[in-house]
């Protein structure tokens, strides 16, 4: 079970009228890479991994709904008081006409979120690599936000983000150490 | 010490549409290097830490955009 606080993880300022962002942040939120990817991946993950790393992937699958409720703040500040001009000038328009304002999981190019986004192999080896390679992807998305955006404030939030996927790749890297088992126990073969 | 990016020069042709860019760069961030996290690694203050996204120094590699001169970041 969860317990939820109703706060976010970090707070979350967009100083600039700018829906075309938010064009840009929905692939953090639906997108292959994404936080509702990560988090589903993670924790659909933990029923076949060694115990010593169930932790792990509670931890921070847990962690990337708080993420995903990051971005979903992000993109809802940027698109609640657009008008329909604004939404053309964006480029938003086919969400809108499906969606109003709603969110809605898909990904930068509006393909819908799908469970082939997400893998799992049910060999921890192979799991945890996966999950090292999707922390970097989603690094790296942020980096190509981030170059995209010129909202001081936003991009302070995704610097945030950046970060994370960054300690959780590290971590990720420490469990596949945990497994491998060899650590430090000078076995001579 | 690990640098935070790493760069190269792809080749440029004579023939090339647009105007090249010489140097290209990308992130190599400090969990490439670290192996299992050594104990006692320097932290940061617990409110630097929340503004940062990690508790460990040794972790902390910020990304700017070239939209936000002056604060670093990778060359463009």
């Amino acid at each position: 079970m969860w317990i939820y606080e109703k706060k976010l993880q970090y707070p979350v300022r967009v100083s600039t009228c700018n829906p075309k962002l938010a064009k840009y942040l929905i692939e953090q939120y639906g997108g292959a890479d994404g936080e509702l990817s990560a988090a589903l991946r993670y924790l659909n993950q933990r029923y076949s991994i060694p115990d010593k790393v169930i932790g792990l992937l509670t931890d921070i699958g847990t962690e990337e709904f708080a993420h995903l409720e990051m971005i979903a703040t992000m993109v809802y500040k940027l698109t609640k008081d657009a008008t329909p001009e604004q939404i053309k000038a964006a480029g938003i328009e086919d969400h809108y006409v499906d969606h109003d304002k709603g969110l809605f999981y898909h990904n930068a190019a509006g393909v819908p979120w799908t469970a082939s986004f997400i893998q799992a192999k049910g060999d921890p080896i192979a799991d945890l690599y996966e999950d090292i390679a999707a922390e970097e992807k989603a690094r790296a998305t942020y980096q190509w936000i981030i170059n995209l955006s010129d909202d001081p404030d936003l991009n302070d939030g995704l610097r945030f983000l950046r970060e994370r996927e960054i300690v959780h790749s590290q971590r990720f890297r420490e469990a596949v150490e945990i497994l491998k088992d060899e650590q430090g126990k000078k076995k001579i073969f | 010490m690990s640098t935070h990016f790493k760069t190269y020069h792809p080749y440029v042709s004579p023939f090339d549409p647009c105007p090249p860019i010489l140097e290209k760069a990308y992130s190599t961030p400090p969990n490439l290097y670290m192996g299992f996290q050594p104990p006692n690694l320097p932290q940061f203050s617990p409110i630097e830490a929340l503004k940062a996204g990690t508790l460990w120094k040794a972790f902390y590699d910020p990304w700017y955009g070239p939209l936000e001169p002056g604060k670093g970041g990778l060359p463009q």
